[in-house]
């Protein structure tokens, strides 16, 4: 007697991603490159630094994160209307998304983005 | 027994707010993994699918409430420089004195033993990583309310947003424990 192991999930079709969903995919990884490069560029000069101060009782996180949001929200949007009606082949979405995160999580990470520091 | 405004906001912030997203997790976890047609009548996805859109759009919702306050709240009070470019303030301090001694000035002082580390590793990292929970989580509220119960018969995008929604709680939960760990040493006050 034998038996048949039901496999957990069916995927049908082509590896696909409607053209919303794989503009908000890549709008979260260049939210967190935005917010790791400019930690990084803060810690790296003093200038940066200071240009990023848009609160003086929060400092520099102030610009930082404000500028990360932006860059989420307008890339989003952006891509969302351009993209619409679109289909993109799953795996290049998920390599650039998955380039940009990592990217973005690295330099949030202080060794790494201490390593830049200036002086 | 009273708490002052920052210790309010404080508790706002991680025991409300951040609380809500990291313990909320597990049961969109469990939700989005057995959102399969094979497992679910059409009806049991249905409620699925709306049980899934209105909790990931209120964690994502959460995550940018909890960044907001803790940014622009309590890290203010947090940072502030009281204790001068000496850090006289600090001195034989046993924990931030409110008005002479912020929690940044009594970490970085390290007159009660070595906390620097605190700050320039963990506090340095909890501000800026915090602040990819809201995007991850928004990214995974919107695949999970565009595709609705479709996502029941897509496996890879089903996995994709599961993989995403993880990667939300393991940078919220990175924030929190770092946040709870700081508020032992240094408190705000």
């Amino acid at each position: 007697m034998s038996t048949t192991q039901t496999p957990i999930d069916i995927d049908t079709g082509p590896a696909q991603i409607d053209g919303p969903p794989a503009a908000s995919l890549i709008a979260a990884g260049i939210g967190a490159v935005t917010l790791g490069l400019f930690i990084t560029l803060a810690e790296a000069s003093t200038g940066t630094k200071d240009f990023l101060q848009w609160n003086d009782r929060v400092g520099p996180l102030s610009g930082k994160t404000i500028l990360a949001v932006i860059a989420y929200f307008g890339s989003f949007l952006i891509l969302g209307l351009v993209w619409r009606g679109k289909t993109f082949a799953l795996r290049s979405i998920l390599i650039a998304a998955g380039a940009l995160v990592l990217l973005g999580l690295l330099f949030t990470f202080p060794p790494i983005f201490q390593a830049f520091a200036s002086g | 027994m009273d708490l002052s405004n920052r210790e309010t906001w404080g508790l706002i912030h991680g025991l409300l707010l951040g609380s809500f997203f990291l313990l909320a997790f597990a049961g969109g976890l469990a939700e989005l993994y057995g959102l399969r047609s094979r497992w679910e009548t059409d009806e049991g996805l249905a409620g699925s699918v709306r049980r899934l859109t209105v909790g990931f759009w209120a964690m994502a919702v959460a995550a940018w409430l909890t960044v907001i306050t803790g940014t622009w709240i309590v890290y203010p009070w947090y940072r502030e420089k009281l204790a001068g470019a000496d850090g006289a303030g600090c001195v034989d301090a046993q924990l931030p004195i409110p008005g002479k001694c912020s929690p940044k000035d009594f970490l970085v002082s390290n007159v009660s033993g070595d906390t620097e580390s605190w700050h320039e590793f963990g506090m340095e990292w909890k501000e800026h990583i915090a602040w990819l929970a809201p995007m991850f989580a928004t990214t995974a509220a919107f695949i999970v309310a565009y595709y609705g119960v479709k996502l029941a018969k897509q496996g890879r995008i089903r996995r994709l947003t599961i993989t995403l929604f993880v990667l939300a709680f393991g940078v919220a939960a990175v924030a929190g424990i770092l946040g709870a760990l700081i508020t032992k040493v240094a408190p705000v006050k």
